[in-house]
């Protein structure tokens, strides 16, 4: 059994727009290690989750390949594509929408099973009902409810439970805290953490929010207009950070203590370029206080710093 | 010490449900001196928007302001005038900032028109000089090309340069006092930033009174003199912002600090979750608001609602706890298991 579970290579998407074709995605490149928690940063428009709903197949992406534990999905065929299926699941940012309104919760969680085409409908009740108390809920009180009885926090516990009943290999999760509250937040990452133990899940995580990043991720991916910037352990990415834009996004981040003044983020000026036209060269360099005239005539390619980070950028903030 | 702009007492805000009377302000009171900037924190339904409407009197037909409110502005109280006096005073006294620059700016109103629709309803400005003076405003709250700007319509902006201009059109008015209700939320991080700078830059030169309303504890750290956590329809712990860091009183509030992921936190560090949930408003606990989901609560904590108490160290940091925190002790404390 090789050691990476999924290997992504030059990964595109587009989108056909009546202003143009869209590059949300340009050639990104990652492994994900078995055990292990990648997570994608970057601003809204990034393009983090259409990464990630590629990897989902939702929809295929425009080229590139997505080889899960050695069955490209990407080259697979339908049937195919269903049948593997199983092995990665996904949960998303709003929990209430993401679940049909007018199912039970019991439904909900039991289709994946049905699909799957496997276990009676006793075993599969049963399966439910060891989920829904392994996600923290009490099954005699939720089966038999639907998604608006239920807060966002525990939504979010139902999709959870809907990802792990067909025990995945890979579980995506898109923003999966974003819109609940600090305390229920922290509900969600410890139980998603304690899921990660008890099912040997891997893990592509999508936030923008840095310091949930920093509790869940090994390695981060700091992804900017449709491209990677700084792939590398949380600990060296966050410590000292290589490439100017992951400079930038920590040092926005307001930090809960008084004592520490908030530090003028003189580097990042305007708003991201549209991606319909995006800049040439390094696509930061419209933001980059580091940008010189290579920046506008060459695009940076990913290299290996010698900490095992990548970074793509022709003036790194650490040596190279 | 200059007399308060907003002083607000025993404020509540009830809103009739067919379920019953839902207490979304509770007996809220603090007082706001000119100049300084308050920082309104609470988890989503805590009642801090809620609180913001009724200053600014937006609410729906639907909500009813008990006997015994009182919300003093520049020394008259708000809630005893009739419509037309109130927006006389609130309307260009009182500026306001939310959430979502997309939805609070009309879609269909050139930009430059929204920033001087106030002045020429308050202080009948004419057109020509009201586009003048909305170039000034998209120039001073950093809009790129103003001139060109000031004639497109909020769809042709991005979503930082959108609050840009929610804020020039909250100072259009020259507001002693300006509320912003989660300014940032909806924004990048990066964003975020800019934007924050901006309001307290705006409020350190108009010499502006701000109340910040967050979910964030990281946005009042850097940012505002003083604090107030909500929970469940009132105010359970205030203070000076450095106070209220660092000699945490009430269970909530430490709760709350403990359970943000931090960046100086090695990595899959469990995190201390507060269990449960939010009270529901119709029917709230008897006794303390956060008793149910609080890991040091006593008997009465049930039964009794805790008076607002004063920190012996600053008697300005007040919180309501029959069993606060003791921040003298070294002793790390941790509040709610980690529960559903």
């Amino acid at each position: 059994m090789s050691d990476v579970l999924l290997d992504v290579r030059d990964l595109i998407v587009e989108f056909p727009t009546r202003k143009g074709l869209v590059q949300a995605v340009s050639g990104v490149t990652f492994q994900l290690k078995r055990g292990e928690t990648l997570a994608l940063v970057g601003e809204s428009g990034c393009g983090k989750s259409t990464t990630a709903r590629a990897v989902m197949q939702l929809p295929r992406p425009t080229s590139g390949s997505v080889v899960l534990d050695g069955d490209d999905l990407v080259a697979a065929g339908k049937r195919d594509l269903r049948r593997l299926r199983r092995r990665f699941q996904m949960i998303f940012q709003n929990p209430i929408a993401s679940l049909n309104p007018r199912k039970r919760i019991s439904d909900v969680i039991e289709k994946p099973l049905k699909i799957a085409g496997e276990m009676d409908a006793e075993k599969r009740r049963n399966a439910v009902m060891e989920l829904l108390e392994t996600v923290g809920l009490d099954p005699a009180v939720a089966m038999d409810k639907r998604p608006h009885e239920f807060s966002g926090g525990q939504c979010q516990r139902i999709s959870i439970a809907r990802a792990l009943i067909l025990e995945p290999d890979l579980l995506i999760c898109d923003e999966p805290v974003s819109a609940l509250d600090v305390s229920i937040q922290a509900q969600i990452l410890n139980l998603l953490e304690d899921m990660k133990q008890r099912y040997d899940l891997t893990m592509l995580f999508i936030s923008h929010d840095l310091a949930v990043v920093r509790n869940v991720a090994d390695r981060v991916a700091v992804m900017y207009l449709g491209r990677f910037c700084e792939v590398g352990r949380s600990e060296e990415l966050f410590d000292r950070p290589a490439h100017p834009y992951t400079r930038a996004l920590l040092s926005a981040i307001p930090v809960p203590d008084p004592t520490v003044t908030p530090k003028p983020i003189e580097m990042i000026q305007g708003d991201l370029p549209s991606p319909i036209s995006p800049p040439s060269g390094c696509r930061f360099r419209t933001r980059c206080p580091l940008a010189s005239d290579r920046c506008t005539s060459e695009v940076p390619a990913m290299r290996d710093l010698p900490d095992g980070r990548a970074v793509a950028c022709h003036h790194p903030l650490v040596d190279a | 010490m200059a007399a308060p702009l907003l002083e607000l007492s025993n404020v509540s805000t009830h809103f009739h449900s067919p379920a019953g009377r839902v207490r979304a302000v509770d007996g809220v009171s603090f007082t706001l001196e000119a100049g300084q900037t308050l920082g309104l924190v609470g988890e989503s339904g805590s009642g801090k928007s809620v609180l913001a409407r009724t200053i600014m009197g937006l609410l729906p037909s639907y909500a009813e302001i008990p006997e015994g409110s009182a919300i003093s502005f520049n020394g008259q109280n708000l809630l005893t005038l009739d419509r037309k006096e109130r927006r006389a005073i609130s309307g260009p006294g009182i500026g306001m900032i939310f959430q979502d620059p997309m939805t609070s700016l009309n879609p269909v109103m050139k930009i430059g028109q929204q920033v001087y629709e106030g002045m020429r309803h308050h202080f009948g400005t004419s057109r020509k000089e009201g586009r003048e003076r909305a170039v000034e405003l998209l120039t001073e709250v950093g809009i790129p090309q103003p001139d060109v700007r000031v004639d497109q319509y909020p769809h042709q902006l991005s979503g930082g340069m959108r609050q840009r201009v929610a804020i020039a059109i909250a100072l259009a008015c020259e507001p002693k006092l300006l509320i912003a209700d989660e300014p940032t939320t909806a924004l990048d991080v990066t964003v975020q930033a800019g934007i924050l700078d901006l309001l307290q830059r705006e409020q350190r030169d108009r010499g502006m009174t701000m109340i910040l309303i967050t979910h964030d504890l990281g946005v009042v750290a850097g940012r505002c003199d003083n604090v107030a956590v909500m929970y469940a329809g009132g105010i359970v712990e205030t203070g000076t912002t450095r106070s209220l860091f660092a000699r945490t009183r009430m269970r909530y509030t430490q709760a709350l600090l403990d359970s943000i992921p931090r960046l100086d936190r090695p990595p899959h560090e469990r995190l201390k979750s507060i269990g449960g949930r939010p009270p529901n408003l119709i029917n709230p606990p008897a006794g303390c608001r956060f008793a149910p989901r609080c890991s040091h609560r006593l008997a009465q904590c049930d039964t009794d609602m805790p008076p607002i108490t004063s920190d012996e160290q600053d008697a300005s940091h007040r919180f309501a706890c029959w069993h606060p925190r003791d921040p003298d002790a070294a002793m790390q404390e941790t509040a709610g298991g980690d529960a559903a």
